[in-house]
């Protein structure tokens, strides 16, 4: 029974789509190995409803620029690509900002032009031209996924952090006693900048481990 | 509109409000390219003169066309074709007529596209209600603070890579972004220099 499960296992993390998975999520990792879309990570961490709401909105445009770029790659010429790829991301940005107008709008107020600067992520991008011009469909269904959800989960571990010292609540409930104090540099620039450096010292230095 | 309006947002964007140590844009490049002087200061170059240009472009593509025609939902979708357009156009042109600049600069054309000050400028003159020289004076000064914080960032790190033992994990991005950190102390020093009505 044992030998049986380990098997499966082997199968398991020999197929194509659980490495394209596991390297979304955490060997290629957007934010940590490629160091792509740092902008938006650090600018708008300070609050995880925000960060839950930027990760949701770059996954969405991901999915579908990926999608769409890969089931055209036959017929897109190789010159102007790279237009292509601006005005696919473009028209689902205009999507997602109208949606948060709409539905969440004192989110939409917090996140302001940072918003219409997914258009600029490099993670789009970087996905569409590594990946999703040269695989299949499927694959990179997949592979915009796993990227989108590896990039979520790193936004939102940065802004619990920071929400947490600098205002000392999550998601807006206040959760430490009345003696504390606010790390104020926590909800600025530099907290992010020094926060970023210590994850990636230490997903970096895990990373080297486990590879060795 | 006077003279000291202009000297005051052009200030304020180029040290109070750096774009790349208080917004945090242009994240990008300033990791990657900031690993010797030389490519910097060529990208800076490249930056300052795109970002002048497309805001300007973008401006006068935002008040007199989409306002008039009530097409605002297309501002970002105008916005980066613009952006593209020029930068192909320029690259067109530099690598036809001066060729010695294509070398210096050129090559950094293509990136520009998708950096995120270029279309944050044209968002941020939008949002701030600026008229078209304010416009040109803010997009100017937003680049020249951009390339301040990159040069800035490459001279010390070619120093650093000189003498320094740096951790095999905080290597390339980590140090970055500990340099980018301390810098960013440094710049809100200037946040009490003057202030904006």
């Amino acid at each position: 029974m044992k030998k049986n499960r380990k098997k499966i296992k082997r199968k398991l993390i020999h197929t194509k789509s659980f490495r394209i998975i596991i390297g979304g999520l955490w060997r290629d990792n957007p934010i940590f190995c490629m160091v792509l879309g740092i902008c938006s990570s650090l600018a708008i961490t300070n609050r995880v409803e925000n960060a839950i709401t930027m990760g949701l909105g770059v996954t969405f445009v991901l999915i579908f620029t990926e999608v769409i770029i890969s089931s055209l790659r036959n017929f897109i010429p190789e010159r102007v690509r790279m237009i292509t790829y601006m005005v696919v991301i473009a028209t689902f940005v205009i999507v997602v900002d109208r949606f948060l107008k709409a539905f969440f709008p004192v989110i939409s107020e917090a996140l302001g032009p940072y918003v219409g600067l997914i258009i600029t992520n490099c993670i789009l991008m970087g996905r569409a031209e590594a990946y999703a011009i040269k695989n299949k469909l499927k694959d990179s269904l997949l592979d915009s996924i796993a990227c989108g959800l590896g990039y979520t989960y790193i936004l939102i571990l940065m802004s619990v952090i920071r929400e947490f010292f600098g205002f000392g609540t999550i998601l807006g409930r206040k959760i430490t006693s009345d003696t504390w104090t606010n790390w104020a540099a926590m909800t600025i620039a530099p907290g992010a900048f020094f926060l970023l450096a210590i994850y990636l010292w230490i997903f970096r230095t895990i990373l080297k481990k486990t590879e060795q | 509109m006077n003279g000291s309006n202009l000297i005051m947002i052009f200030l304020d964007t180029f040290l109070i409000r750096n774009i790349a140590l208080v917004y945090i844009l242009g994240m990008c490049p300033f990791i990657a390219i900031s690993k010797n002087l030389k490519s910097a200061s060529g990208m800076s170059m490249a930056i300052i003169f795109v970002v002048t240009l497309t805001a300007g472009l973008n401006w006068l593509i935002y008040w007199k066309i989409l306002i008039p025609f009530k097409c605002e939902i297309f501002t970002f979708l105008i916005f980066i074709i613009t952006i593209a357009a020029t930068v192909q156009f320029i690259e067109m042109v530099i690598d036809k007529f001066f060729p010695p600049l294509y070398s210096t600069f050129g090559i950094f054309l293509p990136l520009i596209t998708v950096n995120c000050i270029v279309l944050a400028v044209s968002l941020f003159m939008v949002l701030r209600n600026y008229n078209f020289i304010q416009t040109i004076v803010y997009a100017f000064g937003t680049a020249s603070g951009w390339s301040l914080a990159i040069i800035l960032m490459a001279s010390i790190k070619e120093k650093l890579y000189l003498i320094s033992d740096i951790p095999s994990g905080l290597k390339g991005p980590g140090i970055t972004m500990i340099i980018a950190g301390i810098l960013a102390f440094a710049f809100m020093g200037f946040a009490g220099m003057i202030t904006i009505k």
